[in-house]
């Protein structure tokens, strides 16, 4: 295989060349890479906005912006990160590129939409800036747009909830394209039993993109209703009812979490195996904790609105479901321990950042265990404490399975090796700074600091501080791992096949791969991780 | 693999029977408007609707001569919007 045969040279469909083979691609891969720029450039913006709120929240007073802007700018962070960055990331990348190749075909079932789903995931982010200059000032509800404010405050809310719109039918679409590929197009050799777990759990997370996201999106638009006709449907002097905007809210939102963290878990299905050169324990349970996460987070919505107000009897119930939501988690996090126990493991940049999720994703869970109990809910809602579960779970979790998936399929895109010397030092920094950062904010939280609060008392000051201080220490660490990854395109050190040992079908394909994938009919293995071949080709060749 | 590549294709005489059976369905949800049956006003008018959609589903939406994995997919849906409802009211009728 020659460089000139891969994806980045053929166009499809075929005769385009320069801009056009990337702005009229149908090619799966090349989608895949257009995301990969959009979402990063989405998440460095909002990592910055991050950075500002906790370097303004460093010091009591004033720091470096007033009340205003800070509202305005925790607004802008939440909703860039969850709907330009968290929700698509893992999804519409690695989904995008890898999805038709572990499924052993060409590319997704509807390429066109496809394309109309990168388009609209495009504009939705277009419309979320444009929001920002024009109108009476920078849309200040937080991510949640929350009923009354969202519907009577002046600033821009109007655009910037049409940007969720937009998004969320980007996010729809491409669950309806993964769901059809996961159907119709695997190879047909390929029973229910051999798909590999990163797969799985992509079709988890689309048919709750299919199934939530139109409740938002309609949610979206009784908001618009509200501010330009005033029906009242949220408003109780006219019948309406402000719950009912929290309970659709949160029917999509809290769902929406688990299209954030389902195909990070899947990444992390995928690399600790390889890396322990065993198969992973328990595959079934793994496939079915998958659903069941999809099925039972659909159930848990209410556990938001615990002091919103609704009855006793919906706090119980609501609690209650959402310990459910605990047990397949736990299922997965024990199935990778026990795949790492008496595993042959070799220690790679991706394995470590998978090691760091799941100490951080299970901090996460536990501290969701907190929230999800009605009394001690009580206590820390609306406080830091829930800030920091939040992000155990969406930035320990899903983050640095984004970060760990760079790292494992990094050679496969791109055809190019990277360095791990400077990849260790990125992981251990970032997951050093994010600790940092964020047990601060746990205790704070614990001792009643309010979130999306502008100033504080003055004992909270000590805890704000180390937590800038971790902030800073996390970006340090993760500028470290993306200008580790970019100089690798200057190095040019060529990505072999199969530089890890996968066992997966994109680990036989050349890297990067040829425009439709296969070179040859694809060989699916009986059982998708098993690692025989691999450890005997390292025994003979050590490579 | 759950390929499903024959295509089924509707007589005009069905489709139009289909649509003269939504259409008088029609009629007797606004005849039925007219009577007061106290509490069974809603439910009768929801089942007359329930009625007209299971129509265009099976036939219009061919719901009918779809394969297994179309039609879990489809009762999904409804069950999904059953439970987002029917939870609501864990709330809304114990307030």
């Amino acid at each position: 295989m020659t460089a000139t045969q891969s994806f980045y040279h053929n166009s499809s469909p075929p005769g385009r060349t320069g801009i056009m083979s990337w702005l009229l691609t149908h090619d799966h891969k090349r989608l895949g890479i257009m995301y990969f720029g959009a979402v990063c450039f989405w998440f460095v913006l909002a990592m910055f906005l991050g950075l500002l709120l906790r370097t303004e929240l460093m010091t009591q007073g004033r720091t470096i912006m007033g009340a205003e802007a800070y509202n305005a700018t925790f607004t802008l962070h939440g909703v860039i990160m969850i709907f330009l960055f968290v929700i698509p990331g893992i999804p519409a990348i690695f989904g995008n590129f890898f999805l038709p190749i572990q499924l052993g075909t060409d590319d997704v079932f509807f390429p066109r939409l496809n394309l109309f789903s990168w388009y609209l995931f495009m504009f939705g982010g277009l419309f979320a800036i444009i929001s920002l200059f024009v109108g009476d000032g920078f849309p200040d509800t937080g991510w949640t747009f929350y009923v009354p404010f969202s519907v009577q405050n002046s600033a821009n809310v109007g655009l910037t909830v049409t940007a969720a719109f937009i998004l969320g039918m980007s996010s729809m679409l491409t669950g309806l394209n993964f769901v059809t590929t996961f159907h119709r197009m695997r190879d047909k050799s390929m029973g229910l039993m051999q798909i590999p777990l990163f797969t799985w759990s992509l079709y988890a997370t689309a048919w709750v993109q299919i199934l939530a996201t139109p409740v938002i999106s309609i949610t979206f638009i009784l908001i618009l209703l509200e501010r330009f006709f005033s029906i009242g449907l949220f408003d109780p002097d006219k019948g309406g009812d402000p719950l009912l905007y929290q309970h659709l809210f949160w029917m999509y939102s809290h769902p929406a979490v688990y299209v954030m963290i389902l195909p990070g878990m899947g990444v992390i299905s995928e690399i600790i195996p390889v890396f322990s050169r065993k198969s992973i324990f328990g595959y079934k349970a793994i496939v079915w904790s998958s659903m069941a996460i999809a099925i039972a987070g659909s159930l848990v919505w209410a556990h938001h609105m615990f002091t919103s107000g609704m009855s006793d009897v919906s706090v119980f119930v609501f609690s209650l479901l959402t310990y459910l939501v605990a047990i397949p988690s736990a299922v997965k996090v024990f199935s990778w321990v026990s795949t790492l126990y008496k595993g042959s493991i070799e220690m790679t940049p991706p394995l470590l950042l998978s090691l760091i999720f799941i100490y951080l994703f299970s901090i996460g869970g536990l501290t969701g265990l907190v929230l999800g109990a009605a009394g001690t809910n009580i206590h820390v809602h609306d406080t830091q404490f829930v800030v920091a579960h939040f992000h155990f779970v969406m930035f320990g979790g899903t983050g640095f399975a984004f970060f760990a998936a760079m790292h494992f399929w990094w050679p496969k895109m791109f055809g190019v090796m990277y360095r791990f010397k400077p990849a260790y030092i990125g992981a251990v920094l970032t997951g050093v700074g994010f600790v940092f950062h964020y047990v601060p904010m746990l205790i704070l939280g614990m001792q009643g600091m309010p979130r999306r609060y502008y100033d504080y008392l003055p004992q909270y000051e000590t805890g704000n501080f180390l937590a800038g201080f971790g902030g800073y220490l996390l970006i340090i660490g993760m500028v470290t791992m993306f200008v580790n990854l970019l100089l690798s395109f200057k190095q040019r050190i060529p990505a072999p096949v199969d530089p890890w040992g996968g066992t997966t079908l994109e680990w036989t394909v050349p890297s990067p791969p040829p425009v439709h994938n296969f070179m040859n009919k694809p060989h699916v293995e009986d059982y998708p991780y098993d690692f025989t071949k691999v450890t005997e080709r390292f025994q003979k060749t050590g490579k | 693999m759950e390929n499903q590549d024959k295509q089924h294709v509707l007589s005009f005489t069905q489709l139009g029977m289909v649509l003269a059976i939504l259409l008088v369905l029609t009629g007797v949800t606004v005849g039925v408007s007219y009577i007061d049956m106290g509490f069974f006003n809603i439910p009768i008018a929801l089942a007359i609707a329930c009625t007209k959609v299971t129509f265009v589903l099976l036939f219009f939406m061919h719901l009918k001569y779809e394969g297994r994995v179309i039609n879990i997919s489809f009762i999904s849906t409804v069950l999904v919007l059953v439970i987002l409802i029917g939870f609501t009211f864990w709330d809304v009728a114990y307030r």
